[in-house]
């Protein structure tokens, strides 16, 4: 195997070294998790998700040993690209009233929010 | 005559002559699951009133030579993730225990349109992640205070996410389902309950009004008591999408008409790492002897390899919490779903001093309407889509994706379609890998490789274990691969009769 030290490489082997120094996640990166993703935990939760994740994060880190050097990322299986929907006003068929079941605050024909501002 | 154990081929027959009505049918339907529902728990919702209004239609109709289609008057369970317009809805989660949804989506549009009749919203894993529908937040088995329970033996799981659609049509509760798979959900709950499910191409079928989990990876699709079925209920499922772009606008054939009765020339390739280590021996015997049949059907059998294959499972687990931690973002408690803007902060909301921020708003209705499997893949997938994680995990993972591709794209260059066991082992019992998730995603392995990729697959009964627990066979095709896959499966069911095997309930 011819060893280049190219970008590509350079890119895998950053790759492989990440995964295979990965700690367990710590209480303080589970919290950050936590908030990026606006869920409010228990303590309790806190330290069982970090157990489960850590698990699965050394589980899924397997793939650091694939090597994808000029591999493109597929995203998308279908092949379609730049679907356009013709530019029609088309009525929906949903009503205020459908959508107020649901609110939890609806006023006028607006939700109800708390404020964004001080 | 037991009309809830027909087939929807065997049921249009007798509609179509007079000899049973819509009304009948679906009244024997609905006696069965006050019956033995309580016991199975496939329902989260049975919708009485709107199924027998449907009914009625469905007669009118046909008396007066109107009849719409095959389906026409036909009972079908709906997996609880598909929007019903004013049906509850719910996910299996707390987080939509009161959601009435405002339109519906594509797939029962279409349905109804053909005349089906809507019999109840099933059971499923919350947000239908899961493989046991142990994550729902709903004790559907009223009789046991538990979520569905299989058929098959009332202490075992009965699969999932789309366990509750499974149940019902093994149980003679519905005459066919709908399902989701996404990493196996319609093919593990058809093998572990003894029907047929299929997965169809990514692209097939429309997602529009499907709660999203995956979105590059979600198809909906048939679950049926034979394959003649799967055909007739894919043939109304299928069709282009102006609502979802991933749809394809290739033609949809006539799926049920002119289904093969015979296998020569069938190149089947048996992938030699699905039938490796880990498979529990009966279904490993149960799979190689339906291999065995097929040869003497004059199928030709060719060993095949798939290494990338092993990888699958750590793409899914990246890639679909990513997706999920996207499409669950929505449930946010400000314009639909549980709140925390009703139930407010400590009881003071909106005129207290101490009121709530947009944040808490967030934070405190997920944390509250989420199951635990939820919250783990929200973060799970925040945290490899993060910076400084992304390109490690998500992008890697996308890269691999490719390669899974490609080599199975490679491999069906030289075979028409691959045959493999559905999951390693039968029916476990509950609470066996509720501690471990990891073990829990373990049990994929054999599924997930397909979804990635695009690919149709399907699952039908192949046997059954010593402890009479189904065994599923999965058939795997190239993409727009359908057709060969339910050619090749009906004539599997002309030479066997596991599928007409009942549960004693």
């Amino acid at each position: 195997m011819n060893f280049v030290l190219d970008s590509a490489t350079i890119y895998s082997l950053k790759v492989i070294i990440f995964l295979v120094t990965m700690p367990k996640l710590s209480k303080e990166e589970i919290a950050h998790i936590a908030k990026l993703s606006r869920l409010k935990l228990t303590d309790e939760e806190v330290a069982r998700y970090s157990d489960q994740l850590s698990d699965v994060l050394e589980y899924v880190g397997q793939l650091g040993e694939v090597e994808t050097d000029n591999v493109p990322p597929l995203n998308n299986v279908t092949g379609l690209s730049n679907v356009y929907v013709e530019d029609k006003v088309e009525t929906s068929g949903i009503t205020a009233e459908d959508i107020a079941k649901n609110a939890p605050e609806f006023k006028d024909g607006t939700f109800v929010v708390p404020g964004v501002f001080e | 005559m037991d009309l809830h154990a027909l087939t929807i081929k065997s049921a249009a027959g007798k509609l179509n002559s007079g000899e049973i009505t819509s009304v009948e049918l679906t009244k024997s339907i609905l006696d069965r699951i006050k019956k033995v529902d309580p016991r199975v728990g496939a329902y989260i919702t049975v919708c009485e009133k709107e199924a027998l209004e449907m009914a009625e239609a469905s007669d009118k109709r046909r008396k007066s030579g109107k009849t719409l289609s095959e389906i026409d008057g036909i009972p079908i369970a709906v997996k609880d993730l598909y929007l019903t317009k004013g049906i509850l809805t719910t996910a299996a989660s707390k987080i939509l225990e009161d959601f009435i949804p405002p339109y519906e989506s594509t797939v029962t549009q279409k349905l109804w349109e053909a005349g089906a009749v809507l019999i109840g919203k099933t059971n499923l894993d919350q947000f239908a992640m899961g493989s046991s529908t142990e994550t729902s937040a709903y004790k559907t088995a009223t009789e046991f205070d538990s979520t569905t329970r299989n058929p098959w033996d009332l202490e075992r799981i009965p699969g999932g996410s789309s366990g509750g659609s499974a149940a019902a049509v093994a149980a003679g509760l519905c005459i066919a389902a709908i399902g989701t798979d996404t990493g196996g959900s319609i093919r593990q709950p058809a093998h572990l309950c003894s029907i047929t499910g299929l997965k169809p191409t990514y692209g097939r079928v429309s997602r529009y009004g499907i709660m999203a989990m995956a979105s590059s990876l979600d198809q909906a699709g048939p679950m049926t008591k034979t394959v003649e079925d799967a055909a007739i209920l894919l043939k109304y499922m299928s069709g282009h999408d102006k609502h979802d772009s991933t749809s394809s606008e290739k033609e949809v054939p006539k799926y049920n008409n002119g289904l093969k009765t015979k296998v020569e020339g069938l190149k089947l390739g048996v992938p030699k790492e699905f039938l490796g280590a880990g498979l529990d021996p009966e279904v490993k015997k149960i799979v190689e002897d339906a291999i065995k049949e097929y040869k003497k059907m004059g199928a030709e059998i060719v060993d095949v390899s798939l290494p990338m294959a092993k990888y699958a499972l750590a793409v899914y687990y990246i890639l679909m919490p990513v997706e999920v931690s996207s499409n669950l973002a929505r449930y946010d408690g400000i314009r639909f779903g549980h709140s925390a803007i009703k139930t407010g902060m400590d009881g003071e909301f909106p005129n207290s001093e101490s009121r709530m921020s947009l944040e808490d708003v967030y934070s405190i209705s997920r944390a509250e309407g989420f199951g635990a499997e939820a919250k783990r893949r929200i973060m799970l997938g925040s945290y490899v889509s993060s910076a400084g994680y992304a390109d490690a995990y998500y992008k890697q993972a996308l890269k691999v994706r490719a390669l899974i591709k490609e080599e199975f794209d490679k491999v069906f260059e030289g075979v028409d379609l691959l045959i493999a066991p559905v999951a390693p082992s039968p029916a476990f019992k509950f609470g066996e890998k509720t501690d471990d998730p990891l073990a829990m995603y373990l049990s994929d392995v054999l599924t997930v490789p397909v979804n990635p990729a695009g690919l149709p697959a399907m699952s039908l009964p192949a046997g059954f274990t010593k402890d009479n627990l189904p065994v599923g066979l999965q058939l795997i095709g190239p993409m727009w691969g359908e057709q060969a896959i339910l050619d090749a499966g009906h004539a599997f069911q002309q030479v066997t009769e596991h599928h007409k095997a009942k549960p004693k309930l």
